[in-house]
């Protein structure tokens, strides 16, 4: 079954990016859905069927952890995997972020290979053609 | 190893690893040196980002537009013919990745340290300074006959009051990324 992801990243590049890779991974993908912080992240949940949320840490209005925990304490996007790539990559914001249920973390910067091991085991492989 | 030796081998290695990794770019590291305040008039594509915590200063990126743009790409894999949004967002990211790899590297040495959302500003004849005290340890880095240049000033927070500011500017547009 093919899934919906959405990005979420203040960079505009990080995005873009991060959608290239995204469509190599080889992982069976049918949109990429993108929000530039983790306000309008919300909206995009609550107006898409959404199956993976990769999201960076610092971002302006609602960061990376907020959008998190938002997502972790809503019945309705709670077991919605959340994969966390960010710069951030203390010790103390990676605890942070498992603790409030994060499915995964990359630091940037990243490789495609990176990605596609982490979502390996969260997305399905595209069927061949 | 002193502080500003440690803050050197973080910087080089930070920088390679983001041009490597997302760039698939082997870009060459130059002479390293320390400097107070930054007097001299900025040209091209500046890039800032705060850092915060019981020591506190500042990281930059700088580069010629032409410079900017082929970074923006290379790393995203499409013409930029001249400095856009995009571009400028490029070069945000590059400085958040870069400063945000010696923020993680030094917090073993420093304690917790916050990061701030990037500033990008593009234009020419511009001055910028920072209100803290501290030198500036500047890194220059060629990408065959184009220098980039990574800079931090970093001092203990008592000392510190870093408010950045931008003075002086002619033909210049800032980005809040």
């Amino acid at each position: 079954m093919e899934s919906n992801v959405l990005v979420v990243d203040d960079s505009a590049a990080i995005r873009k990016i991060l959608q290239r890779v995204l469509r190599q991974t080889g992982m069976a993908i049918h949109t990429i859905h993108e929000a530039g912080d983790g306000q309008e992240a919300i909206g995009v949940l609550g107006a898409q069927k959404v199956d993976l949320v990769l999201s960076d840490i610092n971002m302006p209005k609602m960061d990376g952890l907020q959008l998190l925990a938002s997502i972790k304490s809503s019945p309705q996007w709670r077991n919605i995997p959340v994969v966390m790539i960010t710069t951030e990559g203390g010790e103390s914001k990676v605890s942070e972020a498992v603790k409030l249920g994060a499915a995964g973390y990359v630091r940037k910067p990243f490789t495609a290979d990176q990605i596609k091991e982490k979502l390996a085991g969260i997305l399905e492989p595209a069927m061949p053609l | 190893m002193n502080l500003n030796e440690i803050i050197v081998t973080f910087l080089t290695q930070s920088t390679r690893q983001v041009f490597s990794t997302m760039l698939g770019v082997d870009i060459q590291c130059g002479e390293a040196a320390v400097k107070a305040g930054m007097p001299e008039a900025n040209e091209g594509v500046v890039s800032f980002i705060g850092l915060a915590g019981s020591w506190a200063g500042t990281g930059s990126v700088s580069c010629s537009p032409a410079l900017a743009c082929r970074i923006c790409s290379q790393m995203l894999m499409c013409e930029a013919p001249a400095v856009n949004e995009e571009v400028l967002d490029t070069v945000a990211e590059l400085t958040n990745m870069i400063i945000g790899s010696v923020k993680t590297e030094l917090e073993q040495h420093l304690g917790p340290l916050g990061l701030s959302i990037p500033t990008v500003v593009y234009g020419r004849n511009f001055k910028t300074k920072s209100a803290g005290s501290a030198d500036w340890i500047v890194m220059h880095f060629q990408w065959d006959d184009e220098t980039l240049l990574v800079k931090l000033c970093l001092e203990p927070k008592e000392q510190a009051a870093h408010v950045m500011f931008h003075t002086s500017s002619t033909d210049s547009c800032t980005l809040d990324v």
